[in-house]
């Protein structure tokens, strides 16, 4: 029988009473992170960049290393390129409130897909609300695809800024986003991508994607939470305005103004999230150990193995790519007649944890025109044993809810 | 009782089978309760007389307990004044929030039973809608 390697790492998943599927939502953390963690805590801990003492001196190497760490993990072309934040949903914030309020103009058009999460949605329709700008979907078909006759159709001369995920969070299916990209730049407009999904899965070049932005979190790959990265093209960071105001973003403050500090600090404001961000990188280097092959092998193995055994319930549907190499580890499905929240309350009950809802992807929900879905998402550390406690608990839920024997 | 036999025993029945799930002719009262996060999306229909609670039944769709939870309320209340309907709903309120007395929660005869989903925060909104629902009709 094949033992997974890593899952001695991670003390919370030791308890073999549980199943945890649900790690597109967020990850479970080795102990090597939050031990990166404490060492900070317990050994350099005080404010980075502003002391011009030993320990400060010292928080501020560890977050500047961080910054560095992150910057190569991306391929970003220089650390600075990397603004640390709170998770992808506020780096997505940041862009459209820097980038889309500042260059968007009337009667432009934004581009985003209807697989987006709400997070990669709700910003930009606040920008085009307040910029008279146009807000335009991508569609796709029933595995997830956007084909390039669909890019071509929806971006074009009037389009300022595409915004699309490199993995959906719903599907699992991944998109063509090199692609967009390309399509973009021909067109003038910026590219902006949400890698929360996709980071924790595969190598990310922020350069051969073409992203002009790259949002994604710590906390699905690993990290702790509430730290998360914005890259920015450098060219377009010099352009434009200060996201928050405040402490240690300026470098010059009188009465009635103020001049910005250096970019990404600029971007900053506030005490920042330095234990998170050391966290990150051993994350990073976690990964790194692990190998993004490996990630991918053993997430292929456990996908194949859930869609398979699913795909023998004749009332369960699964939906997005029919081939399990393309999920990403996650797998959406539904039981006929039962309503995913209470699949997950009863199987909540025999310790498994699986997400059941919208997603926050509500205008996906209602393009494949269902309410909500129930959702497992594997990760490298997960067994097929809990893949197979999760397959023999659907029958015995169907039941629970009246259905069959 | 468990969780689990609450299911089996109450909510499956009252989902599956419910006894008021219906539209019922010319009601005087009819109310549509959301709860937009989940999705469930109940119509309640209501018939008073004398302020008594001559009818009632509930449409729409929603999860198993959003169903069966509406469908006790209104076997419940049937036949009973609206001001004690609205007394009622206030202990099952009450109930899912473990604040209501044993004596209180027998008097909410079958629909006691969904007193385990207390132990559920994140389906509280679930069991609350038809009495939420309920309530708003009947206080204006």
């Amino acid at each position: 029988m094949y033992t997974n390697p890593w899952r001695k790492d991670f003390p919370i998943l030791q308890d073999e009473r549980y199943v945890y599927l649900d790690s597109a939502a967020t990850s479970q953390r080795p102990k090597q992170v939050t031990d990166a963690v404490t060492h900070f805590y317990e050994t350099v801990n005080a404010n980075p960049l502003r002391g011009l003492y030993e320990w400060s001196v010292g928080a501020t190497d560890a977050y500047e290393n961080a910054r560095a760490e992150a910057a190569s993990f991306i391929g970003a072309a220089r650390p600075e390129e990397v603004i640390f934040v709170r998770n992808a949903t506020e780096a997505l914030n940041l862009a459209a409130w820097t980038y889309g309020r500042t260059f968007i103009n009337e009667g432009d058009e934004i581009v985003v897909a209807i697989t987006e999460h709400h997070s990669n949605i709700l910003p930009w329709q606040a920008v085009a609300k307040e910029r008279k700008a146009k807000l335009v979907y991508l569609e796709c078909d029933e595995e997830g695809t956007y084909t390039e006759e669909e890019l071509r159709r929806r971006i074009g001369p009037k389009t300022a800024l595409v915004a699309i995920a490199q993995t959906s969070n719903v599907l699992g299916s991944s998109n063509p986003v090199a692609l967009a990209a390309q399509i973009a730049h021909e067109n003038g407009a910026v590219m902006v991508v949400d890698g929360a999904q996709s980071t924790p899965h595969i190598p990310v070049r922020v350069q051969e994607l073409g992203a002009d932005f790259f949002a994604f979190s710590g906390h699905k790959m690993l990290g702790p939470m509430g730290i998360g990265v914005l890259y920015g093209r450098m060219e377009l960071l010099e352009k434009i305005p200060p996201f928050l105001r405040g402490g240690e973003m300026i470098e010059y403050v009188t009465r009635q103004d103020a001049t910005f500090a250096e970019i990404p600090h600029r971007f900053e404001a506030g005490t920042v999230n330095a234990a998170g961000a050391v966290g990150l990188q051993a994350a990073i280097g976690y990964l790194k150990q692990v190998g993004f092959d490996a990630v991918e092998q053993q997430e292929v193995r456990l996908t194949t193995r859930l869609m398979e055994g699913l795909s023998k319930l004749d009332y369960v549907t699964v939906y997005g790519p029919k081939d399990p190499a393309r999920h990403s580890g996650i797998v959406s499905f539904n039981i006929e007649g039962c309503h995913p929240h209470d699949v997950s309350s009863l199987l909540d009950l025999e310790h498994i944890a699986i997400r059941a809802g919208h997603h926050c992807a509500q205008p996906l929900m209602q393009y494949m025109k269902i309410q909500s879905s129930c959702r497992a998402s594997i990760y490298f550390y997960n067994t097929e044993e809990e893949i197979d406690r999760l397959l023999e608990a659907v029958p015995l839920v169907r039941e629970e809810l009246g259905y069959g024997n | 009782m468990e969780i689990k036999d609450m299911y089996r025993e109450i909510i499956r029945d009252h989902n599956m089978y419910p006894d008021h799930k219906e539209e019922i002719e010319d009601p005087d009262l009819v109310l549509r309760g959301v709860n937009p996060s989940c999705g469930d999306d109940i119509s309640l229909q209501l018939k008073l007389k004398d302020g008594v609670i001559t009818d009632g039944s509930f449409t729409g769709s929603g999860c198993a307990i959003s169903q069966a939870s509406a469908d006790l309320m209104l076997e419940l209340v049937i036949g009973k004044s609206s001001e004690e309907a609205l007394r009622l709903a206030d202990i099952f309120n009450r109930m899912i929030r473990s604040e209501a007395t044993e004596e209180e929660i027998e008097e909410l005869d079958e629909a006691g039973a969904l007193e385990s989903i207390s132990h559920m925060p994140a389906r509280v909104k679930c069991a609350l809608l038809g009495w939420r629902t309920i309530k708003e009709m009947l206080q204006t």
